[in-house]
């Protein structure tokens, strides 16, 4: 339990705090080199050097902190897949992300607001009842809602008869939450940081060295490392990162554009994603309306936006929320989703010796930043694939096991 | 909105059209290993830079190719199928040797 906000509210004097590495000349040789400082990669170095006693460790990132796809996702948490491999993952991550406050001691301002997902056609009814049994199997709380329900949940739903789509049931997911995204990258960073870890930001990856099918080191615009293992993490990258090591992986990279309303006073509680109509929303503690939903017709290493895409979530999120006719738009971006064929992750070995991959996280990323960090840093630690993620090894497309994520995902692909 | 040069229909909206994947090599099915096959229908290369990719006008079905640059968005040339492929893939003779065989 953690006492900091009591000696916070006790104290005379609020002198600045530096949370993070200042900034130092890089060493010759670490440890272990993780590329990539968003929240998979400072979850791996926290877990690493918490749980594993491995502090020599350097995180290089060519931007700065927490400033990808940890900045750019929707800061959605829920565990309600179709599989029970990618179920039983996301599962631990929403189990973990609900400690996480306290184990930073720092507050990641997490919200159980629970998720409700639509379904408007009968094909959908069929697929939720699955998902329900499955998730119930495995002790996640998901069930399918009829529309007084729904109306109980989410009163300023449209719900009308005369919807283009209209509403007939949803899958009410318990266990959905959302959390301060940058609140996590923050949280993780700051602990690895306290623990020796050095976080180098603007510190550019431009080459893998390996030697004897091994990676040895990694050459950076700041000068070579030598390092006794290498993890990316570079969601938006990956398959650049994993080229520069002689890899290529089953991932295709598109945009994936959201945008966030004008505050208004709290009338929104849940997280409520309509895959049909291809938009996912929710109202934030500030206020405002976060919508999101619109990947890109094609692939692109580009965060511009296109009003075709602006046009298709505004027409969406109307069909649910009308009221957000009036509403103006304050801010609107776009993040890189490393799709992969299956819509599960890519994690851990790969065919170069010591080098470890995190990717493939397309649009269900930060849901799983805290077991991510958790198995890849057992993994690091002791050489063995924790279980939890055996699953979802680049291996599985050569064997032709893929984990079908594609039917529980919102984002229209 | 963006507008795609269709070598058969000319320049349309690009909502006309559907992405179908990067251009590759494909692998002699009928010599190839299982592992190569699983690349061809799996992996990419997913370059930054120029590419060519296969792209279907959906009004006509009719797929075809495209030189486009993947950071900038702009796009270069398309052209028919038919300057990369001549040969015409006989699937029911290959099905009648595979049966022969079995």
């Amino acid at each position: 339990m953690p006492f900091g906000l009591l000696k916070y509210g006790l104290r005379q004097q609020y002198p600045a705090q530096h949370q993070f590495t200042p900034s130092k000349k890089l060493k010759k040789h670490y440890d272990v080199v993780i590329i990539g400082a968003g929240g998979h990669g400072t979850s791996i170095a926290y877990n690493l050097a918490k749980y594993h006693g491995i502090t020599d460790i350097a995180i290089i990132d060519k931007s700065y902190l927490g400033g990808g796809n940890t900045a750019r996702n929707t800061a959605v948490i829920r565990s309600n897949y179709l599989t029970a491999e990618g179920v039983a993952f996301y599962r631990e991550s929403v189990r973990l992300y609900q400690g996480l406050s306290n184990e930073f001691d720092f507050n990641i301002m997490m919200e159980n607001r629970g998720q409700l997902t639509l379904a408007h056609s009968d094909a959908a009814i069929r697929s939720f009842r699955w998902r329900a049994e499955v998730n119930q199997h495995l002790g996640v709380r998901s069930e399918l809602v009829d529309r007084k329900t729904i109306r109980e949940l989410v009163p300023n739903l449209r719900l009308s008869e005369d919807a283009r789509y209209p509403v007939l049931a949803g899958l009410w997911h318990k266990d959905g939450a959302t959390a301060r995204h940058d609140a996590v990258v923050w949280g993780y960073a700051r602990g690895a940081c306290q623990r020796g870890v050095e976080l180098h930001q603007l510190t550019e990856a431009q080459g893998i060295e390996i030697e004897q099918g091994r990676a040895v080191g990694v050459r950076t615009n700041r000068g070579r490392i030598s390092c006794g293992a290498v993890v990316q993490a570079v969601a938006g990258a990956s398959s650049m990162v994993a080229k520069m090591a002689g890899l290529q992986l089953p991932i295709q990279s598109f945009p994936l554009q959201a945008m966030v309303t004008q505050p208004y006073k709290p009338l929104l509680d849940p997280h409520v994603s309509s895959p049909h109509v291809h938009v996912y929303v929710h109202q934030t503690s500030r206020g405002e309306f976060v919508i999101g939903g619109g990947s890109d017709p094609y692939p692109l290493y580009h965060s511009r936006a296109t009003l075709d895409q602006k046009e298709k979530l505004a027409g969406s999120v109307l069909e649910l929320f009308p009221f957000l006719a009036q509403a103006r738009v304050l801010r609107q971006w776009a993040g890189t989703t490393d799709m992969t064929p299956d819509y599960s992750p890519i994690m851990g070995l790969s065919a170069v010796k010591n080098y470890f991959l995190d990717a493939g996280w397309g649009t269900w990323g930060f849901k799983a930043t805290p077991i991510c960090g958790k198995t890849m840093a057992e993994l690091i630690a002791t050489g063995r694939v924790p279980k939890l993620i055996q699953p979802f090894s680049l291996e599985r497309f050569y064997r032709f096991e893929q984990v079908n994520e594609a039917g529980a995902t919102a984002a229209s692909h | 909105m963006k507008q795609l040069r269709c070598p058969l229909n000319g320049l349309r909206n690009i909502s006309e059209f559907i992405y179908g994947g990067e251009y590759h090599d494909v692998p002699d099915y009928r010599s190839c290993s299982s592992r190569d096959w699983s690349e061809h229908v799996f992996f990419a290369e997913t370059k930054a830079g120029w590419v060519i990719e296969w792209w279907c006008h959906l009004p006509t079905s009719y797929w075809f190719l495209v030189e486009r640059n993947t950071v900038s968005d702009e796009i270069r040339r398309s052209f028919p199928s038919s300057d990369l492929y001549q040969e015409r893939v006989d699937f029911s003779r290959a099905l009648a040797r595979e049966k022969q065989s079995e």
